[in-house]
């Protein structure tokens, strides 16, 4: 029966059908609706359903046991007056986005155009550089605990080779949240495969052309090899703001199960909301920051949006 | 330096030389190349090699100045205390059962959405998907108190079932990177099964689901990983240490054995080692996961 069919299919594949068939009835419709119903049940129960929760719950003292009354702006206005940690969670979140987000994207496209090459090994090397974005979890956290322990870890075995002494990473306020990017930029792997795959899109005949011209290795970096990527670096922006934003586990794992480390210089924003809701219970306050969360992340990618038409180039727009 | 560049420019007439002075270059260019990346995987491997070493090192060799690369003494036997130490054959049935389910799920719900949205028209449609990716936007924790919330309520607290359930319902990459691949599977196989009384439902299942294998498979190891390390659900989710994952375990593990980091690197290893060895047996699809997202966006 279905060797039959599937004859039947290559047989009748390069046939042109009347259009008809296409044709939008609504036994087919419903059958649309069928096929993307498991998704509309999730979204209404386990996304826009808590979402509304959520937005309400935000103005309540909610804490699960007592029943949840309103009170209007109060945890917004608690949040921005009265919690100096929030305000530390905010600049601990801002710091890692603002320097792990350049440095791991512009690592990456190095990597990849490095690995674009076509140098010997290069599937070895692709392989060997992306395993690490592939691990996650708390063996890596532990491994990294490890690594940057003072005296008898790997990194500062290694400065010490070229002759610096490395601080005492993850016990030294200054230094925990560069140590978080250490860590962060080891995997920089998943982002280096987005890059190297839209290299090898990238026309030969460009290169060719630049290089009768004279054109140098830098001059070809940054006047084809980079505009060409342009739509990755803008996705892979866009996507590591939203992560970076929620950074949690690393640093609930790597500072004492969610203490926040030394001087509280590992409390990131989603660890504040976490002790907020499931450690004080004080889950309407938490919901409320949920939300300066949500707006933060919109606006930025609103902005991200309006910005890219700058620089972001696609291919069709010279082709006009 | 500058002496060649000024000798390079001189004999651009000469055809010949021209020629070799640009091999010359493009070989020196690949040979710098390759020695920046022989360096940069010696120092993205080191890391792993120095679990491995830490893993079998006694505890005065790990606490010794300046640190070994290469253990003096490998005691094997760090590994069986480990084991012992903590329910580890335990944490990892209570993994794979969770792991099992949710790949599953999201292969079953991924495949079946993504071929609605991909292959069936309906009204409503573009507006829908677009909510789909949308959703990728909202940052978990602004649900997380709600479901939290939820599952209390329904009794599911210190079940897997918050674990399991939702996978069940698809989710917005997976729907994305399978509908993506669904796209260039040709319509003519869809009109030819029809003629022949297949109902789209047959189709999903006997025609996309083998030709998408790929993708699918994809989809499938990209969950593995996802449930095999999560470590939130779990944490909030899962009171009971019997029904501990292996990523919870490991966390009270580390708690028990501060700065035993000879047992602690054995237990990380031995929890990090099924995603390597699936690494290197299913890279392929590894890869093809994010060339498809570039592939789309780019």
């Amino acid at each position: 029966m279905q060797t039959n069919l599937q004859k039947n299919i290559k047989r009748q594949a390069p046939n042109k059908k009347p259009k008809r068939l296409f044709s939008m009835n609504q036994k087919e419709e419903f059958q649309g609706y069928i096929f993307i119903a498991p998704w509309v049940i999730g979204f209404l129960i386990f996304t826009a359903g808590p979402l509304l929760f959520s937005l309400y719950g935000s103005f309540t003292n909610f804490n699960i046991t007592s029943s949840l009354s309103f009170i209007g702006l109060d945890n917004y206005k608690r949040m921005f007056t009265n919690d100096g940690l929030m305000w530390t969670s905010l600049w601990n979140t801002l710091y890692y986005v603002a320097i792990s987000v350049p440095l791991t994207t512009a690592g990456a496209v190095l990597l990849a155009v490095l690995l674009n090459q076509n140098v010997p090994g290069t599937r070895l090397f692709r392989t060997i550089y992306y395993l690490p974005a592939v691990l996650s979890g708390v063996g890596v956290y532990l491994l990294w605990m490890q690594l940057l322990s003072p005296s008898s870890g790997l990194v500062n075995t290694l400065l010490s080779w070229v002759g610096i002494e490395g601080p005492s990473w993850l016990s030294d306020p200054a230094w925990t949240k560069p140590a978080l990017i250490f860590m962060k930029l080891w995997s920089l792997g998943g982002g280096m495969l987005l890059y190297l795959a839209s290299l090898q899109g990238v026309s030969k005949s460009l290169y060719e052309a630049a290089e009768i011209d004279g054109a140098n290795v830098f001059r070809k970096f940054f006047h084809i090899t980079l505009p060409m990527i342009t739509p990755i670096i803008f996705f892979d922006l866009v996507t590591s703001f939203i992560g970076g934003f929620q950074i949690f586990q690393e640093a609930y794992v790597m500072s004492d199960s969610g203490n926040g480390g030394p001087a509280n210089s590992l409390l990131f924003y989603n660890l504040h909301m976490w002790n907020k809701a499931f450690e004080v219970f004080d889950m309407g306050y938490a919901m409320a920051m949920s939300w300066i969360l949500f707006i933060i992340i919109l606006v930025l990618t609103v902005i991200n949006l309006k910005l890219a038409p700058r620089w972001v180039h696609y291919d069709g727009e010279d082709r006009k | 330096m500058s002496t060649i560049v000024h000798k390079e420019n001189t004999v651009v007439q000469k055809k010949s030389s021209y020629f070799q002075s640009v091999t010359f270059k493009k070989r020196m260019v690949k040979t710098i190349v390759m020695v920046i990346l022989i360096l940069g995987s010696l120092l993205i491997l080191s890391p792993i090699w120095w679990m491995v070493a830490t893993s079998v090192k006694s505890m005065k060799e790990v606490m010794s100045y300046p640190p070994t690369f290469l253990p003096k003494e490998w005691h094997w036997d760090n590994y069986i205390q480990a084991i012992q130490s903590a329910p580890f054959a335990r944490y990892t049935m209570n993994t794979l059962f969770i792991t099992v389910f949710v790949v599953i799920g999201n292969v079953l719900s991924n495949s079946f959405i993504a071929y609605g949205f991909a292959k069936i028209p309906f009204k409503g449609r573009n507006v829908l998907f677009a909510i789909v990716l949308a959703t990728m936007m909202i940052p978990g924790f602004v649900t997380l108190v709600p479901q939290y919330v939820l599952y209390a309520k329904l009794g599911w607290l210190n079940t897997y079932l918050p674990l399991i359930v939702p996978a069940f319902f698809g989710s917005a990459f997976n729907i994305f990177l399978l509908r993506q691949f669904f796209l260039t599977i040709p319509n003519e196989l869809i009109e030819a099964a029809k003629i022949d009384g297949a109902s789209h439902f047959f189709i999903w299942w006997k025609i996309f689901i083998p030709l998408a294998m790929p993708a699918i498979a994809t989809v499938a190891i990209f969950s593995f990983n996802g449930a095999w390390n999560d470590f939130l659900g779990p944490l909030l989710f899962i009171n009971d240490e019997t029904m501990y994952t292996l990523q919870l375990g490991l966390q009270v593990f580390k708690g028990q054995n501060a700065t035993q980091w000879n047992l602690l690197m054995a237990g990380s290893l031995m929890v990090l080692l099924p995603v390597i060895i699936l690494f290197f047996i299913f890279q392929r699809y590894f890869i093809e996961g994010m060339n498809l997202t570039a592939g789309s966006k780019g």
